[in-house]
């Protein structure tokens, strides 16, 4: 039952106007909705969380830094999966995926980078640190690079996206590599503060506004990424009957 | 196993045949080698420290450069079109090609690094784990890059592209090469460093070739 | 309220200048990312909606001279 929902799912957002319609009813909620989480947990963690008996302040850079990570781990897992799906099932909104989810995940990549290195400062006393995981934020931040520019250089959007895609399953398999190779030449990084499963060594009274702006922010990368695949599939089927009507109308 | 062994006769004789090709990596990595010594210091104290990296950073460099031309004259010639239209899988003669690639382009990488190394003052008895280390990860490097050649292929700014996309994924090779030389001049053990790069070989060896077939798929557009 | 005053909050205890750098570096670059996803898709439009006027256009020419 479960199994039979999740394909009839599958096969109608692989529908370019089926995935455009249901786009157009979900963004007018997740764009507010993630804005007003994310500001939440924001201004919880800034304001009213207590300061960390070690760190002082400074740590509140966490409710930013652990988010952005994760966020643009997580988008370059789904571009690995986009990309298989593209180059194997050749499904059309895997290619557009492929092209929506790169340059927020990018972006967030960039302020993990930032963040860290401002957080590193106080706490560490240096902005830079080649430990394993500022290390492997770059390498990613690198590869995010990769794909961006080689899809802006092949000219048919087709092919662009399948060696995108190619390039992001072969980028996911080095993530993963790269981040035991640099943990295997020493760390000074601390441990992993939160936890899925098992003992979180984090106070709940900050570990709530930080699932909370985690939340937020995955949410915000959904509605840019459903963004910036609309546009993209209203200029792939530039030339259908569905997009022609919709631009004669001029409504959203 | 006949179809392997034409595609590597041929890739061999083409490459023969235009020795700029072979002799240019080649010297390219000499010449970057010899630039270190006159830019950091040439004493020996210093030299030792850095020339493990030295000697890994050319090397991967060296290896990228000789490939930005790999697949362009077989796609100018058509023999590309040709190779994955064939009924034997395509991964058969992209093995070849790789494989003889390798042999003319970095396997005398592998000869010459012992000079290298010496003139970079590492001792004699590290000179062996320098070599080991070459072999094993210039294989990879040769693959790995040669999937960033596949899928910029029909480009013409080809080059500066396939740096930006292969670079990234070099990093592992880059960490247990330079680490398993790094770790034979301090006298720590190097065998598990040097098993972790072989790991690294089979990886590459047993799905590189895929992806680069997938690739050169993708490039011509079928 | 972990403060005692505004001008406490802003100086997150002497570390006001990376706390406020490191979030005002990440909204910047999270607000122009969504900008420049909202501006792609008006573009697209509007390029579409020029396209539909040309084509507009010359059927009613081809019309009238067909006539």
């Amino acid at each position: 039952m479960v199994w039979k929902t999740l394909k009839r799912w599958y096969h109608q957002l692989g529908s370019p106007r089926y995935f455009y319609t249901f786009s157009s009813t979900v963004l007018p909620w997740l764009t507010p909705i993630a804005l007003l989480t994310l500001v939440t947990g924001l201004v919880w963690g800034l304001a009213f969380a207590p300061a960390d008996y070690q760190q002082g302040n400074s740590y509140r850079i966490i409710f930013i830094h652990v988010p952005a990570s994760s966020g643009a781990l997580m988008g370059y897992m789904a571009l690995g999966v986009a990309g298989l799906v593209a180059v194997v099932w050749r499904m059309k909104m895997a290619e557009v995926m492929l092209k929506a989810i790169a340059p927020f995940g990018a972006a967030l990549a960039a302020i993990s980078l930032v963040t860290g290195a401002l957080w590193g400062k106080p706490t560490w006393g240096t902005y830079w640190q080649w430990d394993a995981r500022m290390t492997s934020m770059l390498i990613l931040l690198f590869m995010y690079v990769g794909v961006i520019a080689l899809q802006n250089v092949i000219r048919d959007p087709r092919q662009a996206a399948r060696a995108a895609g190619l390039l992001a399953m072969v980028g996911v398999i080095n993530v993963v590599i790269v981040k035991y190779s640099v943990e295997w030449v020493q760390t000074l990084h601390q441990g992993s503060t939160l936890k899925m499963f098992g003992e979180s060594t984090i106070d709940p009274a900050m570990k709530y506004p930080l699932l909370i702006s985690m939340l937020g922010l995955w949410l915000l990368y959904a509605a840019n990424v459903l963004i910036r695949a609309r546009s993209e599939v209203m200029w792939r089927e530039r030339r259908s009957k569905w997009v022609g009507k919709l631009v004669r109308e001029g409504n959203r | 196993m006949s179809a392997f062994r034409a595609a590597l006769g041929r890739e061999l004789l083409v490459l023969w045949r235009s020795p700029a090709e072979i002799i240019n990596p080649l010297f390219f990595f000499v010449m970057v080698i010899s630039l270190f010594p006159l830019a950091i210091s040439p004493k020996p104290e210093v030299l030792v420290v850095v020339a493990p990296g030295v000697l890994w950073v050319a090397a991967l460099l060296a290896v990228m450069l000789s490939l930005d031309g790999l697949f362009r004259r077989d796609q100018e010639s058509g023999v590309l079109d040709l190779l994955l239209t064939s009924p034997v899988m395509a991964v058969v003669p992209v093995g070849a090609k790789l494989l003889g690639h390798w042999l003319l382009t970095g396997l005398p990488l592998v000869l010459i690094s012992p000079v290298l190394a010496h003139m970079l003052q590492l001792p004699d008895a590290v000179l062996g784990t320098v070599m080991l280390s070459l072999l094993l990860g210039t294989p990879a490097l040769t693959i790995i890059g040669a999937i960033g050649a596949a899928l910029t292929v029909g480009l013409n700014r080809g080059g500066i592209l396939l740096a930006v996309l292969v670079l990234p994924l070099y990093i592992p090779v880059l960490i247990f090469g330079a680490g398993a030389v790094s770790a034979a001049v301090e006298g720590g053990p190097v065998n598990g460093i040097l098993a972790v790069l072989g790991a690294l070989l089979a990886l590459t060896i047993s799905l590189g070739p895929l992806a680069v077939a997938a690739g050169l798929k993708i490039s011509s557009g079928n | 309220m972990a403060f005692d005053s505004f001008a406490d909050f802003l100086a997150m205890g002497r570390h006001g200048f990376y706390v406020w750098s490191a979030y005002g570096i990440s909204a910047l670059l999270i607000i122009a990312s969504m900008v420049l996803a909202v501006r792609g898709q008006g573009r697209v439009r509007q390029t579409l909606a020029r396209q539909q006027r040309r084509e507009q256009q010359f059927s009613e020419v081809d019309d009238e001279s067909g006539t």
